[in-house]
């Protein structure tokens, strides 16, 4: 196998480094696009990579009903009808429609968005609060700075504990001080905090400034009975948010007695789509930036191609004394091919090189920073795979262009003397 | 070793043909040392480029070693080359980027031999024509006799049937010219077959015969006695 031939590969070598100027200047548009290439690409995977840190934590595959008002009349009751949802509605759905993975009912104090004050020795804060089920973790996961979330057995015995949000915490309490333990008085109830979390900059569905107790507790302190605020539901990932939330928005219709052509008593959100446009977004991004890229490279290797046809000129007797020494006509193009591929390939390799180089220094700078979504920019094994195999195939068509001119040239005709 | 039958070439040009070789009926046997003369335009190039298979006849018959050279494929044409000849140019035509001992090696790695052979036989060669101490040197470090006997060493390493030498003293001084055919007439003494086209007539009068060409035909073909270049050096 001539590709494993030890003299071939000297000879390269020995041609292409007696030769450094003319290989470096040849080398040069490649090793820029490839830098180009690699960039682009590297900094549309940082991008998803930074979309993607900033939503981790909700569940993606997720939606949420809450009640609104009537817009038509139905079965005897007037339009402007407020909807009120029971918690049995909870057990209903999750029975009737299995691709429900988890649904976490909620109830708030007051109105939608609605602050009550919260009081603790003297100061207080105008906060959110929410009776919850400890599943709302697995669908908007809270970063928790310090203590729990609410658990099962909260729950279970109704206790009077609480999750406060950083911003509560500022309001309630001094710099430095200890909250774990401590109690907070929402309308004339006691709550002990057991947790503080950090809101998510970037999706707030909550408020900054909230206070998470049990479900079960909320019902006894601030006699809801059996009143369901909103509902956050993880649908299975194989199926689509849409045909669970017609199945959602039916059984509710039916139940409340709405219009089926109602179309405001129920309001929800589908965060899936919210995730679907950012992930075409990123990977238009991805596909322009390697189709780019691609055709950098395409110009990288037909510069290559060019100088390597100017020297082919340049060393038109030198192929003439070779063939006249037993050299083949393969054997001449073989060598041009070869050197092609190899001015390529090592070319391809130092951009590559440069080019993730300035990846992680650009990764350093900005990439952990969470108001800029750029994370870990990088180009991955594929993606290097395939555009270094486009690379040199490319430059194996490209190189066969110099060698059939090397070898079109007669060996009489080349030697001929000026 | 050489046998050519009424061999014809003529070149186009434009609409009118030049007819260069007209009928060219010559013989050289093993170990001669052959001056082909002529002026220009005689078609003594032009016969050196058949004989060394860098162009084809129009008709006729060559046999080289007894091997019939006709409608060679221009791989097969390098293969002959490589096995058959080797080639002295006027102007050396060295590999300018490669050492005198990679120049020396060059056929050698066209013949796939290994490449520990190569260079003891490349260095062998360069011993022989006194340039053991130069091997490493490039041809531009090299003075034109010093390149030439380079040359002479790169077509002796394949150890060829017949060495083709193209006017070998053509880009040298008089001094030099005759250690280059001193160099020549010992490798002859070897027994090898050598063919010299030259113009100057103290060169070819030190080989062993003199074919001269006019008009695309051999118009005399004499054995003489040899001068010895050792003389003049």
């Amino acid at each position: 196998m001539w590709l494993f031939d030890r003299d071939l590969w000297f000879e390269i070598f020995h041609t292409l480094g007696k030769n450094m100027f003319r290989t470096f200047l040849t080398m040069l548009g490649v090793i820029f696009a490839m830098m180009i290439l690699v960039l682009l690409l590297g900094s549309a995977n940082g991008m998803s990579n930074g979309f993607d840190k900033i939503f981790a934590g909700t569940a993606s595959n997720s939606l949420f009903v809450w009640g609104q008002r009537t817009s038509e009349p139905y079965k005897g009751f007037e339009r402007g009808r407020r909807i009120r949802y029971k918690i049995e509605d909870a057990s209903i759905l999750k029975e009737q429609i299995p691709e429900i993975e988890v649904l976490a009912p909620r109830i708030e104090l007051g109105s939608h968005r609605d602050i009550v004050t919260v009081y603790r020795k003297g100061q207080t804060s105008g906060s959110s609060v929410y009776g919850d089920y400890p599943e709302i973790d697995n669908i908007t996961k809270k970063k928790l700075v310090e203590g729990r979330f609410l658990n099962d057995n909260d729950i279970e015995h109704s206790k009077k504990v609480c999750v406060i949000g950083e911003e509560t915490y500022k309001l309630l309490f001094e710099k430095g001080e200890d909250a774990i333990g401590e109690d907070i008085r929402i309308n004339g109830v006691f709550f002990s905090v057991v947790g503080i979390y950090k809101p998510n900059n970037n999706i707030n569905i909550d408020g900054e400034n909230a206070v998470f107790i049990p479900f079960t507790t909320f019902q006894k302190a601030f006699n809801s009975g059996d009143r369901m605020g909103w509902m956050a539901i993880a649908v299975e990932p194989s199926t689509k948010v849409a045909v669970v939330e017609n199945q959602i928005k039916a059984i509710l219709k039916n139940k409340y007695d709405i219009a089926p052509n109602d179309e405001r008593a129920i309001g929800s959100f589908d965060m899936s789509e919210i995730f679907n446009n950012i992930s075409a977004f990123t990977n238009v991004l991805k596909g322009f930036s390697f189709f780019v890229g691609i055709f950098t490279l395409l110009a990288g290797v037909i510069a290559i191609s060019n100088i390597l046809l100017i020297t082919v000129k340049e060393r038109t007797k030198e192929i003439g004394v070779r063939r006249a020494l037993g050299a083949t006509p393969i054997v001449v193009k073989r060598q041009i091919v070869v050197e092609a591929i190899v001015l390529t390939a090592f070319a391809g390799l130092i951009g590559f090189a440069i080019s993730v180089g300035i990846l992680a220094i650009l990764n350093s700078l900005w990439g952990s920073g969470d108001d800029f979504p750029f994370v870990n920019p990088m180009v991955s094994i594929p993606q290097f795979g395939i555009s270094f195999l486009l690379m040199v195939g490319l430059s194996v068509l490209i190189g066969l262009l110099p060698a059939n001119r090397a070898i079109k040239v007669r060996p009489i005709e080349a030697l001929r003397e000026e | 070793m050489i046998e050519i039958k009424d061999l014809h070439k003529s070149y186009k040009m434009g609409s009118n043909s030049l007819h260069v070789l007209k009928g060219i009926n010559f013989s050289v046997e093993e170990g001669e040392l052959v001056a082909i003369m002529g002026s220009s335009g005689s078609g003594k190039s032009t016969l050196l480029n058949i004989l060394g298979m860098l162009d084809g006849s129009d008709s006729g018959e060559y046999y080289l070693d007894g091997v019939p050279i006709k409608d060679l494929s221009e791989k097969k044409a390098a293969q002959y080359r490589n096995k058959f000849l080797g080639f002295v140019f006027q102007s050396f035509n060295l590999i300018n980027y490669k050492s005198a001992l990679e120049n020396v090696a060059l056929p050698l790695y066209y013949q796939k031999v290994g490449r520990r052979e190569r260079q003891d036989k490349a260095l062998n060669y360069l011993d022989r024509v006194g340039l053991k101490e130069w091997a490493t040197h490039l041809p531009s470090e090299l003075s034109g006799g010093q390149k030439q006997r380079v040359a002479i060493a790169r077509a002796m390493a394949a150890e060829p049937k017949v060495l083709l030498a193209d006017e070998p003293t053509g880009a040298l001084d008089s001094k030099t010219s005759y250690e280059v055919m001193d160099l020549i007439q010992k490798i002859n003494d070897d027994g090898n077959t050598i063919l010299v086209v030259t113009h100057e007539k103290d060169i070819a009068h030190m080989c062993k015969r003199i074919v001269h060409l006019r008009d695309g035909v051999i118009v005399e073909d004499t054995k003489i006695e040899q001068v010895r270049a050792q003389e003049y050096v």
